[in-house]
């Protein structure tokens, strides 16, 4: 196992929790968009599930956490607990922030081999929001996904080494 | 086009432009946005296009065609005189007082960068100084500093003050001897200031520095005139002109020009080649190897006809009754910002909301059909300077309405209640 992949978490840090991807499931997500006409009652919807993220301290920001857009600023923390990614997220934008809350539901508390085979874009798809994640909107949600599947698939290199 | 207008200056702009039947040139504007009537405020990034333009690309393909200068053929003629006709309609909409002036380009960045790999190579040496704005777009930052990195040269910058104009009071103190060159734009893409050309470029030339401007953001709404202004190089982009993408022009002062190693070599700008050596063609073949953008030159012809039939002094006066409603209108809204607060400026309104990302507007107009820009508008040091991460840009042209303008309003209030 290489080290710098195990856990990217600072010093005695531990990771901040959340509901996501533990006691919200993806078909939650899916169950309750789908409840909704409105796009004003879905997004309502997603800025709270944003609000439910842990705020991440400023100095905990760092750059190498940085996953840059050109509208948005995404942060994102890792490490591995039990063969499983543990994940956070934060933004600088509610809706963003809402955005990644449904991707830690997808990723969060998996393993690099469902990681691997999880269709991020049906998800999306199934959840009438795949407009967001595509390569127009450079809003970091687009480069957090494909942070998250290097992750993983740099952690199932590691486990295939050792 | 001076910000403070009367009531009634506002209501005759309104009252004497049809612009119900301009709307009619424009097919795109009938569109649909996820049901709703799509708002097209997205005008300072790229305009729409007129039928007229559309028509002019998609007629040179269906009936002239073929490459240019190259062969006998009757199609070759045709598509040349086309694409020939298009350089000197170009000449005659800025001024320019010769046809050769006249480079076709991608657009403005390519403009830039060919200035900066020819002239610039050319004529910067080590110890030299570039002056850039800080309201520059990264277009006009990045190939001078590329410049200056390979020559040893120094960028230097005049700063903006808060209200997004440019602090000429530091001028005088930056221009001297060293300063090779001054590239700066006609109006800022984030806040729509209009800088005043004239002075600076007069200043500059009084220490020997020619002037490079960047005109992507004033095409649209102005009278160009390079003799007037009195500037070296005058870059812009036909598709921020009602135009298509992928053609722009560079003017550059003939003899300018002519002492200007070439660009990117090819067919078309040689002269003569053998293996030991070429010549290069004249001007302004010698700026354009390959095969160029011969349907987008037809189509910018058709954009420069459009202009021409609409009278230019309505539409700016127009343009500037549709910004000044805007904002009034968003005065109203608790939190709204007006970032940058020129007395001189294009029709761009760039404002945050209070303690909400630019971006979660973005996306909560984008899903009333509303079309803007939110981040920082490719103007990273000028974002940095008024201390913001981004603001949201609304950019209007002549097509927009006052109604429009309602339904933003409408839409921005909702995003508030969304996000505050």
């Amino acid at each position: 196992m290489v080290a710098g992949y195990i856990n990217r978490l600072d010093k005695g840090d531990e990771m901040r929790t959340h509901p996501f991807g533990t006691k919200i499931s993806t078909d939650d997500i899916i169950g309750t968009l789908e409840f909704f006409d409105d796009w004003e009652d879905r997004y309502k919807y997603i800025i709270e599930l944003g609000k439910e993220l842990p705020e991440m301290p400023s100095e905990c920001k760092t750059d190498d956490k940085l996953v840059a857009g050109c509208q948005s600023q995404v942060w994102i923390e890792y490490c591995y607990h039990q063969g499983r990614l543990q994940l956070n997220a934060d933004s600088d934008a509610f809706i963003v922030n809402g955005l990644l809350a449904i991707v830690l539901a997808a990723y969060h508390d998996k393993t690099y081999q469902y990681i691997g085979d999880f269709n991020i874009q049906e998800y999306f798809s199934r959840l009438n929001l795949l407009q967001h994640l595509s390569p127009s909107r450079s809003n970091g949600l687009v480069s957090m996904v494909k942070r998250i599947q290097d992750i993983a698939s740099a952690y199932q290199a590691t486990q295939k080494v050792s | 086009m001076n910000n403070v207008m009367n009531n009634t200056m506002l209501a005759n702009a309104v009252d004497d432009f049809d612009v119900t039947a301009l709307r009619m040139d424009f097919p795109i504007l009938d569109k649909k946005v996820g049901g709703k009537p799509l708002i097209y405020f997205d005008n300072a990034a790229t305009t729409q296009k007129p039928e007229s333009v559309i028509k002019a690309m998609d007629d040179y393909y269906r009936s002239m065609n073929a490459n240019v200068h190259r062969a006998a053929h009757t199609l070759s003629a045709q598509a040349t005189d086309a694409f020939e006709r298009a350089r000197r309609h170009v000449a005659a909409f800025i001024n320019s007082p010769f046809m050769e002036e006249i480079i076709w380009v991608r657009g403005t960045t390519e403009a830039i960068n060919l200035v900066a790999a020819t002239w610039g190579r050319a004529n910067i040496q080590a110890g030299d100084r570039i002056l850039l704005t800080e309201m520059e777009h990264h277009s006009n930052i990045v190939p001078w500093q590329l410049l200056a990195k390979e020559k040893g040269a120094e960028i230097i910058v005049l700063s903006v003050t808060d209200a997004g104009e440019l602090d000429l009071t530091n001028l005088d103190s930056l221009l001297d001897q060293r300063v090779k060159l001054v590239a700066l734009t006609h109006a800022s893409n984030a806040l729509g200031t209009r800088n005043p050309l004239e002075q600076i470029i007069e200043k500059a030339h009084s220490v020997g520095a020619k002037v490079l401007v960047d005109g992507a953001q004033a095409v649209a709404h102005w009278d160009i005139d390079v003799q007037s202004l009195n500037c070296d190089f005058y870059a812009f982009s036909g598709h921020k002109m009602y135009g298509p993408t992928g053609i722009g022009v560079l003017w550059g002062r003939r003899e300018l020009l002519e002492q200007m190693p070439p660009y990117q070599s090819g067919g078309e700008m040689i002269k003569r080649v053998s293996f030991s050596d070429t010549s290069f063609n004249d001007l302004p073949y010698k700026f354009e190897a390959g095969t160029p953008n011969i349907a987008g030159a037809t189509g910018m012809d058709a954009a420069i006809n459009y202009l021409g039939k609409i009278d230019r002094q309505a539409v700016s006066q127009y343009e500037a009754g549709l910004l000044e409603y805007a904002i009034r209108k968003a005065a109203d809204i608790p939190g709204i910002n007006r970032v940058g607060t020129a007395k001189d400026s294009a029709s761009i309104f760039s404002f945050t909301l209070k303690g909400v990302h630019p971006s979660d507007v973005g996306t909560i107009l984008n899903q009333q059909g509303i079309a803007v820009r939110d981040g920082h508008h490719c103007a990273q040091p000028l974002m940095d300077r008024l201390n913001i991460p981004g603001t949201i840009r609304a950019s209007f042209a002549f097509y927009n309405t006052f109604d429009e303008i309602d339904q933003f309003v409408e839409g921005l209030v909702k995003a508030r209640s969304l996000l505050c």
